[in-house]
């Protein structure tokens, strides 16, 4: 009961109470609320909404051979069964080759998780480093390393993924590297901006003037200022990414057939609309569901980052 | 000459600082001679972009890239200390900084950046260490010194987190404190307290204090010596209330006379200081001074002692004001 009340007292008024907890014995000892920035996501409804969605999807991908009612389906055919409408055996309906529909949903989880992830280590791999180095450096290797972001940045992101698959054989690796190259140049931007802001901070100099190393100063240092934001654009990246690796399977240049993936499943679903509406209908939702769950994630991650946002919330 | 008969703590001698930039080779400090007597404080005053920044960077070791010394030495208890970048007395001066703001990283509880410190430059344990800071949150009247450890930078006011630097400052109890500009970015209520705070845990640890302003208010009453600095050179030094009360060099009498409390209008001095890039030859004043003298443009002035412990780079300053 003390203790609660004075962590509700004011600090100013605090001081004159005798026997104050906040003082002197207690100030060392006083519990810390673990995970604040859980607590405070867990606080807001449509953000825990998003984190379930995407730690559902994650589940799912785990356990897919498991969860998914006909594994096999993943690449057997049973002609005789194709296009059946939803039922109690095949609760999505089957596709053009007699497969299960929802177990092919539940199998390309893993490689729509998969093409997220990827791509957007990837990107963080090459944009941080040369975000650090581009902000903490001036000069001629600055100017270079930020111009070569921008002509990244000016590729539009499906034609080079397009190009890609001409040159290489269009797959999943490709669209991958596709994405990976063109979505990099965000994450080099966020670093470059965060790094330039804090690298005239007094605490920085104070680093450096008791002999802390350029490399430590920028990663224990720097980079934590930046995390935030990295976390942020690398949630809202994920659902973006999935969005363009359903729409390259689409378009013919990502996932290749019998692959079970979201996006080639509505392009093939394509021929047999409106009658097989099923078809398309459960894959697209998704797609739907996961970057929306990646995206409404994102954006309560922000809201805690962002203390003027998260202000004017309540 | 004058008194300085025992060794002082901090001593600058004939200190040049120049940095390369884009507009040319930039003369930020020229021949700069100070000294912070053992238990004795030096205010050095003058306007922006006179050096005042530059020469506590140069005392910390913690120039800008780029910057060069080209010649003097800065010596603190007799050791050179410019050549390590200050690497031998880490610890042993402790610095307030003049924008609380980003002084603090605000990744980090405010605390634990300060126990870092400690941790390699204070002796004892981390458990002692924490005894010690929360016992200097209280000295300089921070609210809820216990709650102040776990807290981040961005959870104190200005005011509070000035006080904070002040007690991270003396966390290793350094024998010379060495303040920017402390209290200009607060309120007048609250720069007072602080200062007041500053002054009593200076006098009663015996610290030596080595602080920059341009307030001449702030100067009276925590330094007992004072440096004018114009255009990276010093014009005049001496005890506080002699140079306050009468000014000698004509550059320290006309700052004074701009100070809205003494001045019946409001008075300024016509011109700029010089760009660091440009500096006029001989006396870097006599474009703005008004008892120009044919010598001035050609000659550097020397310090000349004027008594009382004083000294003047102006050889007309016994000559009656003009203008």
């Amino acid at each position: 009961m003390s203790a609660s009340d004075a962590r509700s007292v004011e600090p100013s008024h605090a001081a004159p109470l005798p026997g104050n907890p906040g003082e002197g014995r207690g100030g060392l000892k006083r519990p810390r609320p673990r995970f604040p920035a859980l607590r405070r996501l867990l606080r807001d409804p449509v953000a825990t909404f998003g984190l379930a969605l995407v730690l559902f999807a994650v589940f799912v991908a785990i356990f897919a051979p498991w969860l998914a009612p006909y594994p096999e389906d993943a690449f057997e055919s049973h002609i005789l069964q194709r296009l059946r409408p939803p039922s109690a055996e095949f609760p999505f309906g089957t596709d053009n080759l007699g497969r299960d529909v929802l177990s092919r949903v539940i199998l390309g989880t893993r490689s729509a998780l998969l093409v997220a992830v990827a791509v957007v280590g990837a990107s963080l791999a090459i944009g941080v480093p040369v975000g650090l180095v581009a902000g903490w450096r001036d000069g001629w290797l600055s100017e270079l390393l930020m111009r070569v972001t921008d002509v990244f940045l000016a590729v539009p992101q499906l034609i080079l993924a397009l190009a890609l698959g001409q040159l290489l054989a269009p797959g999943l690796t490709t669209a991958m590297l596709a994405l990976a190259l063109t979505y990099w140049p965000f994450f080099a931007r966020t670093v470059y901006a965060e790094t330039r802001r804090l690298r005239g901070a007094l605490f920085v100099d104070a680093l450096a003037g008791i002999g802390a190393s350029t490399p430590r100063i920028l990663l224990l240092h720097v980079l934590p200022n930046a995390a935030p934001a990295i976390v942020i654009r690398a949630t809202i990246g994920m659902g973006f990414t999935i969005l363009t690796a359903a729409l390259l399977g689409f378009l013919g240049v990502g996932a290749a057939p019998p692959d079970p993936d979201w996006g080639l499943a509505v392009a093939e679903a394509r021929q047999h609309l409106p009658e097989a509406w099923w078809f398309p209908t459960f894959p697209g939702l998704a797609i739907l569901l996961l970057v929306l769950g990646f995206n409404l994630l994102g954006d309560g991650l922000r809201d805690i980052a962002d203390p003027r946002l998260r202000r004017s919330r309540h | 000459m004058s008194a300085v008969l025992t060794r002082p703590l901090l001593s600058v001698e004939n200190l040049a600082v120049h940095i390369r930039t884009d507009g040319g080779l930039a003369r930020i400090l020229d021949d700069v001679t100070l000294a912070v007597p053992k238990g004795g404080s030096l205010g050095v005053v003058g306007e922006s972009g006179c050096g005042k920044s530059t020469l506590l960077r140069a005392i910390l070791g913690i120039l800008p890239r780029g910057a060069t010394v080209p010649k003097g030495a800065v010596l603190f208890e007799g050791e050179d200390i410019l050549s390590d970048h200050g690497a031998s007395v880490r610890g042993r001066i402790g610095f307030i900084p003049q924008d609380p703001y980003l002084s603090l990283n605000p990744v980090f509880r405010a605390g634990d950046q300060i126990l870092e410190v400690m941790r390699r430059h204070a002796p004892g344990r981390r458990r002692d260490h924490k005894e010690k800071l929360v016992e200097l949150f209280r000295a300089v009247q921070l609210p809820d010194p216990g709650g102040a450890l776990a807290k981040y930078p961005h959870q104190f006011s200005g005011g509070q987190r000035q006080r904070l630097l002040i007690a991270a400052a003396l966390s290793c109890e350094p024998s010379l404190v060495v303040a920017d500009e402390p209290t200009t970015a607060l309120d007048v209520t609250t720069q007072r307290e602080i200062l007041v705070v500053l002054r009593q845990l200076i006098a009663e640890r015996g610290l030596s204090l080595l602080f920059v302003t341009h307030d001449f208010g702030v100067l009276a009453t925590v330094c007992d010596q004072v440096a004018v600095l114009y255009s990276g050179r010093v014009a005049e030094t001496g005890p506080t209330r002699a140079v306050l009360d009468t000014p000698l060099h004509p550059y320290a009498r006309m700052l004074l006379a701009c100070h809205p409390d003494r001045a019946t209008d409001l008075l300024g001095i016509p011109g700029t200081v010089p760009a660091a890039t440009a500096q006029p030859p001989g006396c870097r004043f006599h474009p703005r001074c008004p008892q120009l003298h044919s010598g001035c443009p050609i000659e550097v002035p020397p310090m000349l002692p004027a008594g009382e412990g004083r000294a003047v780079a102006c050889p007309w300053y016994e000559e009656a004001p003009r203008g």
